[in-house]
């Protein structure tokens, strides 16, 4: 076993792990956390997209122990001051999820893929003097990694292209 | 997962030590390969030597042109970064082409080097597989081929090398550079990877205690003409049918620079030598384009489930070339 420290949605825990627990796990059946989910366990559907320092991540091959002394943020921690993220409101609105099983990943992402935006990061449908605006198109490629199988993807779509436009990441 | 060891260093010369130590430890970057293959039993570490504390994660500027990638810049990083977006956008778009926002920031380029093929019969470990078990066979050879390789294939093995970035790599010339405890030597792109003949289970040139420690992109001015084209089964976070990474430099109607590297058809990032022999010097027409993918694939072995790829791969060198010619032309 390994202890480490992390710090979790703003709280600092001290964790004992064997190496072998994922990220997800430890913040699931460690901490209780189950608002990442485990949805293929191998980075191929984004459910359990958490930030680590920030920036997103798939919780389900980072190894706990390489997360130790990070800032990890999952869909608990996005509210603040409670008061929901914009995003969580726009999802509503939008009706951007049907049985909700990919919605925290989703919105984590879309968290991160609007700072990543906003920080002049490309995407693979970002042309070379292209400026960037977040069209749908844009959206589309960036959230590729949090599939929904309901297919509400429209709905997500709307959801974030709302709060973008609204520059309130 | 089989248990192991875990150890995080700070310094390259311990990690390398480390690893040299122990017959089964293995370096661990980003993880998002060999997390899940440990995860899935096809490796099976007793040691973990996380190198992602290393001093690795920097892009230097060469001093005769060129740059420096350290193993440890992330892909998003890379792929994000000024210099790379405008002096060798093949390398840019190839890799926001492969996988997903959340793995490309989990990734390090030493890691996406050292990606293992994502052939279904390799994962099955109800499968005959000589890269998993050498000796055992191979399913695939009879089995479903959409994702297989065309060309530099073997009886023994037809996986295809996942990376996109890889092809462009090879396109460029990259020179990877890789440390253990008898010193530091340099093993270009092109020598890196290698094709299965009868050990498909051996896939780099790299030791097992050798650790990535730099890929060097030579000064290439033409390179800021370059391109990746993929296809896929969907529109995104798909790995190749077929990629092409290509630079071009066309001067007065004549083919005066050209790179050319396939993805999806090979065991490694395939540098089309004999299409780039035709094409310069030549004219910088469609038609030689597609004479050029015809002499470059005139080899691949097809089976029926991956047959369509010759005329793929030939339509996607074809327009590869054809929009940087053009692209040329209105510059």
């Amino acid at each position: 076993m390994t202890e480490i420290r992390i710090r979790v949605n703003g709280v600092a825990e001290a964790l004992d792990v064997e190496p072998r627990v994922s990220l997800l796990d430890a913040l699931r059946d460690h901490l209780g956390l189950t608002g990442p989910k485990k949805g293929c366990d191998q980075g191929a559907c984004g459910a359990c997209t958490v930030l680590a320092d920030g920036v997103r991540i798939n919780a389900c091959l980072a190894l706990a122990v390489q997360y130790a002394d990070t800032e990890i943020t999952t869909i608990e921690g996005i509210a603040k001051d409670g008061n929901t993220h914009p995003l969580q409101d726009a999802f509503v609105r939008h009706d951007g999820f049907q049985c909700g099983y990919c919605t925290s990943g989703q919105i984590c992402s879309a968290v991160a893929m609007l700072r990543e935006h906003a920080a002049g990061m490309p995407s693979a449908v970002t042309e070379p003097d292209d400026p960037g605006e977040l069209d749908e198109t844009e959206i589309r490629e960036r959230m590729s990694g949090n599939l929904c199988r309901c297919g509400a993807y429209n709905g997500i779509v709307d959801a974030i292209k709302d709060v973008a436009a609204q520059g309130a990441s | 997962m089989k248990p192991f060891a875990y150890v995080k260093l700070a310094d390259v010369d311990a990690a390398v030590h480390a690893v040299a130590a122990g017959s089964g430890a293995k370096f661990l970057g980003g993880g998002t390969n060999l997390v899940d293959l440990m995860r899935e039993g096809i490796e099976h570490p007793d040691t973990v030597v996380d190198v992602t504390g290393l001093p690795l994660d920097e892009v230097d500027e060469l001093p005769g042109g060129g740059l420096r990638i350290g193993a440890l810049v992330r892909n998003s990083a890379l792929a994000a970064d000024r210099r790379v977006r405008a002096g060798y956008p093949v390398l840019s778009q190839a890799i926001l082409a492969g996988a997903s926002a959340q793995l490309r920031n989990m990734a390090t380029v030493g890691g996406n080097l050292l990606q293992r093929t994502r052939c279904r019969y390799f994962y099955d470990q109800a499968a005959a597989c000589n890269k998993r078990e050498p000796g055992a066979g191979c399913d695939a050879l009879d089995g479903f081929t959409r994702s297989h390789a065309i060309l530099g294939v073997s009886e023994s093995c037809i996986a295809a090398h996942p990376s996109d970035m890889c092809v462009a790599l090879a396109a460029l010339d990259a020179v990877v550079e890789v440390r253990s405890v008898r010193g530091t030597r340099r093993i270009p792109l092109a020598d890196f990877h290698l094709l299965p003949g009868d050990t498909p289970q051996v896939e780099t040139a790299l030791e097992a205690d050798e650790l990535i420690t730099a890929v060097e992109l030579p000064a290439a001015p033409f390179a800021a003409r370059s391109r990746y084209r993929k296809v896929r089964d969907r529109a995104s976070y798909a790995f190749a049918l077929v990629s092409v990474a290509a630079a071009l430099e066309v001067r007065d109607g004549a083919v005066a620079q050209v790179r050319l590297a396939l993805g999806g058809v090979a065991a490694k990032p395939w540098r089309a030598h004999e299409a780039e022999r035709l094409l310069l010097g030549g004219p910088a027409t469609e038609e030689a384009f597609g004479r050029a993918a015809d002499a470059e694939l005139a080899a691949a072995t097809v089976r029926p489930g991956n047959a369509f790829k010759v005329g793929l791969a030939r339509a996607t060198i074809t327009a590869t070339l054809r929009d940087l010619s053009t692209e040329e032309e209105t510059a």
